[in-house]
């Protein structure tokens, strides 16, 4: 993807160094981490300052389609992932405190050591769909459905690019940590989520089809300027729980609760978008999620979150960490992006062209 | 519990997932009564029980909107053979 613009010292630091190689100027790369350790303490809240998210971003997109102009060397370079380690610190804390009150009954649940060890995998699926069923709702997608306007869907497209034109990608880097059901389960979803070996049905595919339909720009990460630092913080809680072998109960319970409160809202942003009187060429990722995630959501529940618990059960809290995390992400950026239209604004940082 | 996953073989399974659809793994066909293939898009399939699915035979999550519930012979989640 294109680098994009800096949000602030930190994003800038990492820009310039990137613009060069590993090696070749080790005391800017100091400079750069004693930068982040220095502001770090004076951020509130991580998961709203851009400059962080930006810098994590584009640091976790080194392990994907990478940076253009920026060699791959720096993909496994110590002093990139020291830097990487420094930011996840105060983000994953920052997570688990914004995740903590979405616990409700199941944190009881994991308050005793013991509890975790008696859980089976209908246990774990139970307590997911408990979880699924308190979200608050389908705000967004009942607002898409039958009030947002073109504008408002083309915005709801750019927010959602940034991980559905990768998406699946970041839960992948969990398979080889996990095995017997919990393997078997996550690649049976992730072949779905890859089109089966079709190209055409993978649902990154399916998207970007979506995003051409209105207009935009289908290209990785071409509106990465434009989102709110939030927007980026859902895919990086992603990448965090992902490329940390240490959350891998947290990546099967954050794929199990974004299956789980998917295809109802997928229904009604479809049909937001036949309102607007657009096909299926745009529709079929709608449609799609609303028949996949009803299977997925099963898999996901209880074959890879439960089988997990069952041989690890000592992982059932971060099954719980990443599943309410996703919660807690989710309300922010619906809240943000609701509180932006509700007062006749954009959700936007700055104005997207309205068509490539 | 501790259930070893299926082992690799052309066995089909059936799973009646507790107060949600029938996921059919295998090797299979879903045919109308006089034989049609009806459209599929992917090998695991969710089968409706609830009859409330709006996209029958296969499952779309409504289950969970009105409060279906299964009781189901013998432990819950186990997969039968067909």
């Amino acid at each position: 993807m294109p680098i994009p613009h800096v949000r602030g010292p930190i994003s800038a630091g990492l820009f310039r160094l990137l613009a060069g190689s590993p090696g070749d100027d080790p005391a800017a790369q100091a400079a750069l981490q004693d930068l982040a350790a220095a502001r770090l303490p004076d951020i509130e809240d991580v998961i709203e300052d851009g400059d962080v998210q930006l810098t994590l971003f584009c640091l976790y997109e080194l392990h994907y389609g990478g940076l253009d102009g920026v060699t791959d060397r720096w993909e496994w370079n110590p002093g990139l992932i020291a830097l990487r380690q420094l930011l996840e610190e105060p983000f994953e804390r920052t997570l688990r405190d914004a995740a903590l009150p979405y616990e409700g009954p199941a944190q009881l649940d994991s308050a005793q050591p013991d509890s975790a060890a008696g859980l089976d995998s209908d246990a774990v699926a139970d307590i997911l769909f408990g979880l699924a069923a308190q979200d608050g709702g389908p705000g967004m997608s009942r607002h898409v459905a039958k009030k947002a306007t073109l504008k408002q869907l083309r915005e709801f497209l750019i927010h959602k690019s940034i991980y559905q034109l990768k998406e699946a990608d970041p839960h992948t880097w969990a398979i080889p940590r996990l095995h017997g059901r919990a393997k078997a389960a996550l690649v049976e979803i992730q072949a779905d989520e890859y089109g089966g070996g079709r190209p055409d049905r993978m649902h990154s595919t399916l998207f970007a089809r979506t995003m051409r339909g209105l207009g935009l720009d289908d290209r990785y990460g071409a509106y990465a300027d434009a989102v709110p630092p939030v927007s980026l913080a859902s895919v990086n809680v992603m990448s965090l729980f992902g490329l940390n072998r240490r959350l891998r109960g947290a990546v099967a319970g954050h794929l199990a609760i974004y299956e789980m409160t998917s295809s109802r809202p997928n229904q009604l942003y479809g049909n937001g978008f036949r309102r607007l009187g657009f096909g299926a060429d745009v529709t079929a990722y709608f449609d799609e999620h609303v028949e996949a995630d009803a299977v997925h959501e099963q898999i996901a529940g209880r074959d890879l979150a439960g089988g997990l618990v069952e041989s690890e059960p000592e992982l059932f809290p971060d099954v719980l960490f990443g599943a309410t995390a996703v919660m807690a992400i989710d309300d922010r950026l619906t809240l943000h992006i609701m509180g932006a239209w509700d007062d006749g604004e954009s959700s936007l940082r700055a104005a997207v062209p309205a068509a490539v | 519990m501790n259930q070893n996953p299926p082992e690799p073989s052309t066995e089909n399974f059936i799973v009646v997932c507790p107060d949600g659809p029938i996921l059919v793994r295998g090797d299979f066909e879903i045919v109308t009564p006089s034989g049609e293939p009806v459209p599929r898009q992917r090998k695991t399939v969710a089968l409706c029980r609830c009859g409330a699915s709006a996209i029958k035979p296969y499952c779309d999550g409504t289950h969970k909107l009105i409060g279906f519930r299964t009781e189901i012979p013998g432990k819950p989640g186990n997969k039968v053979a067909p």
